[in-house]
């Protein structure tokens, strides 16, 4: 404490308000977390890779990697655009477009799920239309990754639109002095500035989509091997008292969550290189 | 109150911000820390206020020890280079605050805050801004609420980083003169900290000039101008011109000009170099003595009330400037391209950073 | 103060050269935006309220006072009142830490922090039931003693503070570390006491930015269902809380009731999204004049 004190500087209690933190990092977070693995090695490595393989462990992967992938591009697309639009434009309403953006950060996710799954099936609100057309969205894969997409929207354009903010009217103002259309302005200067928010906020949405439960279980329809995705199978698996099934299937779901909070890491990092 | 630093070591990582600093200020003077950024003299001043530790070495307030206690029972007032006022706070709120955080016995009485608090306003000229908050305020206002803030606590010293480094050139000279009128009125031992030399010339009693974590020079701002102890001090006071030769039987021989010095008289062959500060080069159309240098006008610039002359030494590629008055610039009527005399008016000659 | 004029001017700036891309091509992305959001976020937020009301007012008041809601709605209250006050504390602490001192380890400290947002709230659950559960470390010495936290009301709040860990703290330790230290010093060089510091200088400065991680806070605790739904063990009228008891509504096809309940909560969101609005603008305001 006192060897902290000197070292640093004047401001009283950095060794409790530090100490706490660590505490309650632990006591909350740390240690829950460590049981997972710890319970999972408590299984062979053959049990565990047989349990984290079965088919319809797979299966599950395969949804909900598939349409958190499908999601993640469809906001990378559509999260620019309205971080751009939200940004650059004026138009009536703006405010409160603005503010609408974070309802699905704000709006509980089961909420979202009965509201979507209600909207989307055959009789709902757009689900109606889409029928006719063949178009089959509610207790489908479709209906999946339309739930995720909702989700995961924020993220996208929460991480994009401040960058759009910092982007400096001077540089612009230099392509267009240097001869750049506008077109060339665009992909040549912006977009190389915008390009690693984007793919952070990708990342995000992407495992946001991945973890994601309470809006998805209401519209997916939940089929094993078809629109069971890995979260409701971890659920299964424990309300089947197989503990050991949702531990080793929750720790490899726990794996991928940290390499992808690496890679949105990295990400950071990488888009911080040219910074002063 | 008098301050004595003795021996002080900062360190930080791997770099010494400061190495075995001792000085004494006596009480009542105005000091100026002097010295290029980096040079530790912030670090300095903050050790001396509390708000950092030294590693080794005492600070001494009327004799008495202070390292080892705390800023707030050191009693000094602080001015922070960026006010660091208090931004949900009015002006009346940001000068009573050290009042008002007292324990409630010494705490004074509501009203004799009140009246403290407006007699500071009004010593600093604002006692019209008390409901305002800082960033209703301008630059210099801001800075002479700071003030008002570190006074409203009777300091026994006035400590203050870089005071002026913020402000815009014409307000700047205003708050200087104006500090310095303060300082005559209220007598606290102050200490501030700049990077102009200027500024230190104009304001302080007693200026200290620092580089590299140590004290180069401490003296009155006519001792430091008129006898540099080191070449650093010289450099950093003022434009200067700098000659590269050798001694030779107690006699420096530099670039065409040789220039007598008895106190060097044992050293032999050794590389010396010669300073000449701009406006003690005297430009002439005929020779004088054997140290004028016959050299070519390159370039004139006109600043105002100077001009700055550069030129080219004959038989030689270094440059030499000159400043002259514009009065003396007319009288001379020189041009570009002409070819004249110039003659230093007064040689400082460095053999291993000693003056001779 | 000079700074607080430049950003005014230059956010001026940034809405003028909109004149960039060509009328058409700028009301078409627009149009393309707003009915993209139009579609995924309001049409939503419309049906919650329309499937409410579809029966009219008087089956939606009843839905709400029905015993199982009002207890639920009891649960939620509790949950949360137990979840924010300390999330808040330790999000104050951890900042406090964090934003006014250099210390090793700072940057995975705060990577650690922000951990919980990065797991599967399914999993979130699920560690709790690996401790306390029957089959989990300390489950049998819980029952022996006759403690149940999981499938009863701690789990829940346990794991409400599991997802909610980082609000706080997230939100205030960039705001602290951007507003340095400068004014600290100052207080305590004036000779106030760290804690008369930290209630007078440190606090006020940060007001907007706890209100922000607080109501974002507040809005998952309550809305919180992938991981209290593992630990609950979805007892009605006793560890159901709202957003669950919308699920068991929804599932026994009683929808007008299910949605009933449900705009509470989305009433909810859009109380939090205008606290959030004003919270995030006054935040910059008090950046800005920084």
């Amino acid at each position: 404490m006192k060897l902290f004190k000197r070292h640093n500087n004047v401001l009283p209690g950095f060794g409790i308000t530090l100490g706490f933190t660590i505490f309650y990092l632990s006591v909350i977070v740390l240690i829950p977390l460590s049981a997972l693995v710890f319970r999972t090695m408590g299984l062979t490595w053959g049990e565990f890779i047989s349990t984290v393989t079965a088919p319809r462990v797979m299966a599950s992967y395969k949804v909900t990697f598939g349409a958190a992938l499908i999601a993640a591009l469809i906001n990378a697309v559509f999260g620019v655009l309205v971080a751009w639009v939200l940004v650059r434009y004026k138009f009536p309403g703006r405010k409160i477009v603005d503010a609408l953006v974070d309802l699905p950060f704000a709006l509980p996710t089961a909420v979202a799920g009965i509201t979507l799954a209600t909207i989307y099936s055959s009789n709902g609100w757009v689900g109606r239309y889409l029928e006719p057309l063949g178009i089959k969205i509610a207790f489908t894969p479709l209906g999946i990754t339309l739930a995720m997409t909702f989700i995961g929207l924020p993220f996208v354009v929460r991480t994009v639109q401040p960058v759009i903010e910092e982007i400096e009217v001077e540089l612009e103002e230099a392509a267009v002095c240097l001869g750049a259309n506008r077109w060339q302005t665009l992909t040549r200067v912006i977009f190389p500035m915008l390009f690693p928010s984007i793919l952070t906020g990708f990342a995000l949405s992407f495992a946001r989509g991945v973890g994601e439960y309470g809006s998805i279980i209401f519209i997916a329809g939940n089929m094993p091997m078809v629109s069971e995705i890995t979260p409701l199978l971890i659920i299964t698996k424990l309300e089947q008292f197989d503990y050991r099934g949702a531990t080793a299937i929750a720790c490899v779901m726990l794996l991928i969550s940290f390499l992808m909070l690496l890679v949105v890491n990295l990400l950071q990092k990488w888009s911080r290189r040219y910074a002063d | 109150m008098s301050i004595e630093i003795e021996n002080v070591n900062k360190q930080f990582g791997t770099f010494k911000a400061l190495s075995n600093v001792s000085l004494a200020i006596p009480s009542g003077e105005l000091v100026a820390l002097l010295g290029p950024s980096g040079c530790g003299k912030t670090t300095l001043l903050r050790i001396v206020a509390g708000l950092e530790y030294a590693d080794s070495g005492r600070i001494l307030f009327n004799g008495e020890d202070t390292t080892q206690s705390h800023v707030r029972e050191r009693r000094v007032g602080f001015v922070f280079q960026h006010y660091a006022l208090f931004r949900h706070m009015t002006v009346f709120d940001n000068v009573a605050f050290g009042l008002t955080v007292r324990p409630k016995a010494t705490r004074p009485s509501k009203q004799d805050i009140r009246e403290k608090v407006m007699k500071l306003l009004q010593l600093v000229q604002l006692e019209n801004m008390a409901t305002r908050y800082p960033a209703q305020l301008s630059g210099g206002q801001r800075q002479r609420i700071a003030l008002a803030r570190a006074l409203a606590v009777e300091p026994q010293v006035l400590l203050l980083d870089e005071p002026f480094g913020a402000l815009d050139a014409q307000v700047r000279a205003e708050l200087r003169r104006w500090l310095r009128r303060l300082h005559d009125e209220i007598h606290v031992t102050s200490v501030f900290v700049t990077h102009d030399q200027e500024e230190a010339l104009e304001v302080a009693d007693r200026i200290v000039v620092m580089n590299k974590g140590k004290i180069e020079q401490v003296g009155t701002p006519d001792q430091v101008y008129e006898n540099p102890a080191t070449s650093f001090v010289l450099n950093f006071l003022g434009s200067v011109n700098m000659f590269h030769g050798r001694m030779s039987q107690g006699k420096a021989q530099l670039s065409g000009l040789q220039v007598h010095s008895n106190g060097y008289a044992g050293a032999d062959d050794t590389p010396a170099v010669a300073y000449v500060r701009s406006h003690d080069i005297e430009i002439d159309r005929s020779q004088i003595d054997n140290s004028s240098i016959k050299a070519e006008i390159k370039n004139i610039l006109k600043l105002g009330p100077t001009v700055r002359i550069s030129l080219l030494i004959e038989g030689n590629s270094e440059f030499v400037e000159a400043e002259l008055t514009r009065d003396k610039f007319q009288q001379l009527d020189l041009k570009h391209g002409e070819h004249v005399y110039v003659h230093p008016r007064q040689v400082r000659v460095f053999v291993d950073d000693f003056q001779i | 103060m000079s700074a607080h004029v430049s950003t005014i001017t230059t956010s001026v700036k940034s809405k003028d050269r909109a004149q960039n891309e060509p009328a058409v091509v700028r009301w078409l992305l627009i149009a393309v935006a707003l009915i993209f959001l139009a579609l995924f976020l309001a049409l939503p937020l419309a049906a919650v309220f329309s499937q409410a009301f579809e029966k009219g007012l008087s089956v939606y008041l009843d839905a709400l006072r029905e015993a199982d809601t009002m207890s639920s709605i009891k649960l939620t209250l509790i949950t949360a009142a137990f979840c924010v006050p300390l999330n808040l504390f330790f999000g104050v602490t951890a900042a406090w830490a964090i934003a006014k001192f250099t210390f090793p380890g700072k940057n995975l400290l705060i990577t650690l922090i922000d951990l919980p947002f990065s797991v599967s709230p399914v999993i979130s659950g699920l560690i709790y039931v690996l401790i306390f559960g029957l089959q989990g470390w300390i489950g049998p010495w819980l029952q022996d003693h006759d403690i149940k936290i999981v499938f009863a009301v701690p789990g829940i709040i346990l794991a409400t503070i599991f997802v909610t860990f980082p609000f706080v703290a997230r939100e205030l330790i960039p705001l602290m570390e951007a507003q340095g230290r400068e004014e600290e010093e100052a207080a305590l060089v004036l000779g106030a006491t760290g804690l008369q510091t930290f209630l007078r200088v440190t606090l006020p400065n940060v007001k907007w930015g706890i209100i922000y991680g607080v109501i974002l806070c507040n809005a998952r605790a309550m809305g919180e269902f992938g991981a209290v739904s593992v630990v609950s063990g979805h007892i009605r009228g006793m560890t159901n809380t709202v957003p669950l008891h919308v699920e068991i509504l929804y599932n026994e096809y009683n929808y007008t009731a299910a949605f009933a309940v449900a705009s509470l909560l989305a009433f909810l969101a859009l109380i939090t999204l205008v606290v959030k609005t004003i919270a995030e603008w006054k935040v910059r305001q008090q950046l800005e004049n920084h």
